[in-house]
């Protein structure tokens, strides 16, 4: 809490916070659109086109059902790929606060 | 007295062990508040799963997918997937700049004493809807579970209530949460033995389980046996407005979570920003697995319950544990159903610790006495008291309303207004430059006002059959208003910016992204375990 304002805004103004934010950026938009489009393509086909869902594609087991069962996938390999870049985006941050010489905000 | 009765009264026991170790660990705000930071990653993952997992999504998930098939499933892949948002766009960020709150993150930027009050009552008004629809379903639960025993409606309220105000009072964050992991480790426990249960009914072949899925049989509304495909989309949600209800339901659901304040405070009882993302993907692999077992839940009612029986014994709420009985006795009927009221009992403790915390923190201390020295022991005594009457309104409405009230809707209202009122400003605060106080209290005011507007007005109040509250053809066509009142929660967060004079600080802003983004500066865990 003891740092200044102006120091607040050094860092936010470094190369280096610049580069952090571009690099998160560069996973989480892409990835948060993905999501959304894919997960209301669900609704929206279902919702629409009830006819071609139901067509049985497995056996008994319909086109809606393993769409609506891929979304659970979808979500844990995302979420998976996340895990590995935010490792990135941590070291870059370590790496930013080391490099600034600005501690790490409390006592330790 | 029955087994079920006896296995919760066991549960009860465990539960009342953890808070009294609880209570002698520390007192502080931050242990009551976060318990000190120190919950570990996966334990705080369980615990999220917990909070999630409440009684609406066992009994009532199980219930609808049996009665409507594939429609009910829907709502078991929104839940899951919604902790995308949760993951990518809130819990780090939240955990690095904020306290205790939600409006802790909003308040660094903007005019504290306002925004701090808009968040607090949108904070109330989500925990105390949410909570009156677990009170009443835990009610009406216990009183057909233990009819013999002659536990009433009242008495399971009362006892659900105090119970609950114990937890949070006595035991505070830490209790909560402990309470929460032993819950939600039971209730996977119970789910994945009851789908392997169903499976085995069926030979342990899935193309068994999913033909007999295609061919359920059952009275139609003329009387006659009508076999109907519940792999079918399209049972409960039928045109005209079947579609954009789905879509509806599924904005308020993937938007909804990431502005619950019961999951959002749960990233603050972890140490750091790494810890609380590790924590999200814990939940979300319990939470997926929970939700895709919902499956051999809801369909194996379907398939080998039926229907027909279960509405003859206690209606769509008692799927899962008819299904416990049909497949595994009594024995597992009472496991079954203990594991309900255990879900309910922290359910409702995480909703009344989350709002004693907004009403203390952002409330009495920024709002009323913002002006004072800070005095956080102040804070804690506020919050427990404010746990006593929440807990007391919540038991008396529940009373009030009785146990054939129709509750189900005050559950979808909250995730709407977590929605369309919490998730925009959050959002916006984060990742607008340009934003200001007056769009945050516009954007909670009109978010938290279309919803409830929009439901008020809907098919779940209004309707001529006499069975709805407001005797009149619903103005608004659909149950789920978050395709209106989300984007309208988005439009007053910006016009409210844009018609304001007032400047964003600018530095406030710098300071906010370097914080949120690198965990500088960010709240230090208090005590070890």
């Amino acid at each position: 809490m003891a740092k200044t304002d102006s120091q607040w805004d050094r860092i936010a103004a470094s190369a280096e916070f610049k580069d952090l934010l571009k690099s998160k950026a560069k996973f989480v938009v892409p990835a948060t659109i993905f999501f959304i489009v894919y997960y209301f393509a669900l609704p929206v086909s279902v919702g629409y086109f009830p006819e071609f869902m139901s067509r049985k594609v497995w056996g008994p087991v319909n086109i809606a059902y393993l769409f609506a069962l891929s979304q659970f996938f979808m979500a844990w390999i995302l979420a998976a790929m996340y895990l590995r870049a935010a490792g990135r985006f941590d070291a870059k941050a370590h790496a930013l606060v080391g490099h600034l010489n600005v501690g790490t905000g409390g006592k330790k | 007295m029955s087994l079920s009765l006896l296995m919760f009264v066991g549960f009860v026991a465990v539960t009342m062990v953890i808070t009294y170790y609880s209570a002698r660990k520390g007192s502080g705000a931050s242990h009551f508040f976060a318990a000190g930071r120190s919950i570990k990653g996966w334990q705080n993952g369980v615990a999220v799963a917990g909070d999630y997992m409440s009684a609406a999504s066992f009994l009532g998930i199980a219930g609808i997918i049996a009665f409507n098939g594939y429609d009910g499933f829907m709502y078991s892949v929104g839940w899951l997937v919604a902790y995308l948002t949760v993951l990518l766009v809130v819990a780090e960020p939240l955990r690095n700049a904020g306290k205790y709150t939600m409006a802790d993150v909003l308040a660094y930027r903007l005019r504290p004493r306002p925004v701090r009050a808009m968040a607090s009552l949108s904070t109330l008004t989500v925990s105390t809807f949410y909570m009156i629809a677990q009170m009443v379903g835990a009610g009406a639960l216990v009183s057909l579970l233990l009819k013999d025993t002659g536990v009433t409606y009242e008495h399971a309220v009362v006892g659900v209530g105090t119970l609950m105000i114990v937890y949070v009072v006595f035991g505070g964050m830490l209790a909560t949460t402990w309470v929460q992991i032993v819950k939600a480790i039971l209730l996977m426990a119970g789910t994945l033995l009851l789908s392997i249960m169903v499976l085995a009914h069926f030979h342990f072949s899935l193309s068994e389980f999913f033909e007999a899925v295609t061919h359920v049989t059952f009275k139609g509304a003329d009387g006659q046996m009508v076999t109907q495909d519940f792999l079918t989309p399209g049972l409960k949600y039928k045109p005209p407005f079947g579609a954009l209800e789905l879509i509806s339901l599924g904005m308020a659901l993937i938007l909804g979570t990431a502005g619950l304040p019961h999951i959002l405070v749960r990233f603050y009882t972890v140490p750091d920003a790494k810890t609380a993302r590790h924590s999200v993907v814990w939940a979300m692999a319990l939470i997926g697995t929970f939700y895709i077992m919902t499956t051999f839940l809801g369909f194996g009612a379907a398939t080998i319950v039926g229907k027909d029986f279960i509405a003859a014994n206690g209606g769509t709420n008692m799927s899962a544990p008819l299904l416990a009985q049909m497949l595994g006795g009594e024995i597992f009927f009472a496991f079954v159903s203990a594991i309900a009221f255990a879900t309910i009992l922290a359910v409702v403790a995480g909703l009344t610790i989350s709002a004693s915390t907004s009403f203390a923190h952002d409330f009495w201390t920024n709002v009323l006495h913002h002006q004072r020295e800070h005095r956080p022991e102040e804070e804690v005594k506020v919050a427990r008291i404010t746990a006593f009457v929440i807990g007391g309104v919540a038991m008396a409405i529940a009373i009030k309303l009785g146990k054939t009230a129709n509750v189900a809707f005050l559950v979808a209202l909250a995730f709407a207004v977590a929605a369309s009122a919490n998730l925009p400003v959050m959002v916006l605060a984060l990742f607008w430059k340009r934003f200001n106080t007056a769009g945050a209290c516009w954007g909670l005011g009109v978010g938290l006002l279309a919803s409830l507007g929009l439901i008020v007005i809907g098919p779940a109040i209004m309707g001529t059959d006499g069975k709805h509250m407001i005797n009149a053809l619903p103005i608004f066509p659909l149950e789920n208003p978050g395709i209106l009142s989300i984007p309208l929660g988005f439009l007053g967060a910006w016009l409210g910016t844009m018609l304001s004079s007032e400047k964003p600080d600018e530095q406030k802003y710098a300071e906010l992204m370097v914080r949120a983004n690198t965990g500088l500066g960010a709240e230090k865990a208090t005590s070890g375990h």
